[in-house]
């Protein structure tokens, strides 16, 4: 499955690919990554943290290897993660989802506004 | 072991071609963009509640139909959904969920957008694959000490 989607995003690129440069986010999210000190728009994650060079910066290093690993070791943990438990779980009414999702926004959400600011 | 998870295993190939699918709908849908995830996590836009919640009414809908017609497996298994009641949370499901949603944040995509961006050309994203797969390891040998339901 993995290498699925590998492969279907590949063929997106090459014989599918979006003619937006930079893809159409809400202005106030732009302006909120600006006030970070993030200015690059283009493509589908910010080069200057998710590149080579940006992996061998400190707010890149905690980006990439510390939100990989934390993706990872909550997957398993919780014993799911997006697709299974906030789709396939809420699909099927399940409680222990509806808390694994609870979680996965408490997470994000303190990332976003507590933690980013103080990394970026 | 019942006489069923016996049998002959599942073929390998639907898992390709759903990837494949998945893989077109992910970049299609713009849900593998770090940019789309801070707007999420913003709350300025509806595009990711939209996708999520399409996706939950599309699998609720396929949830309904399965149980309905009592459909197979393509080696003939039956498939079976854990009772909505006997789903308790526990703590793995609060804590492991929080633990996630840090890494979501940080990163910017969950298990299945780190293939897709490696294969849209994100290429640093392999060395997130690894941290997550080092992750799931640490997940494993700390198990035995980690609070579960």
């Amino acid at each position: 499955m993995g290498l699925g989607m590998v492969l279907g995003a590949m063929i997106t690129t090459v014989f599918l690919p979006s003619p937006d440069l930079v893809l159409p986010i809400s202005e106030a999210t732009w302006t909120a990554l600006a006030e970070l000190g993030l200015q690059d728009r283009e493509g589908l994650v910010p080069s200057s943290l998710f590149s080579w060079s940006g992996l061998t910066t400190v707010p890149g290093f905690v980006l990439i290897v510390v939100g990989g690993f934390l993706v990872g070791f909550g997957a398993r943990y919780a014993d799911g993660c997006t697709s299974g438990h906030a789709i396939s779980g809420l699909s099927n009414l399940q409680l222990s989802s509806l808390a694994a999702v609870i979680g996965f926004f408490a997470g994000g959400l303190f990332v976003t506004h507590l933690l980013l600011p103080l990394i970026l | 072991m019942t006489e069923q998870t016996l049998g002959r295993p599942e073929p390998k190939w639907p898992y390709l071609l759903l990837g494949v699918y998945l893989g077109v709908v992910f970049l299609k849908t713009e849900v593998i963009s770090w940019f789309r995830i801070q707007e999420m996590f913003r709350f300025h836009s509806f595009h990711m509640y939209g996708v999520i919640g399409g996706a939950v009414v599309v699998g609720a809908l396929g949830v309904f139909l399965i149980k309905r017609t009592n459909v197979r497996t393509l080696t003939g298994r039956t498939i079976v959904f854990p009772a909505p009641e006997d789903t308790r949370p526990g703590p793995q499901h609060w804590l492991g969920g929080t633990i996630f949603g840090l890494g979501w944040g940080l990163l910017g995509a969950c298990p299945g957008p780190i293939y897709a961006l490696i294969g849209a050309g994100v290429w640093v994203m392999f060395v997130a694959l690894l941290a997550a797969l080092a992750g799931a390891w640490m997940y494993g040998l700390l198990r035995s000490r980690l609070p579960h339901g």
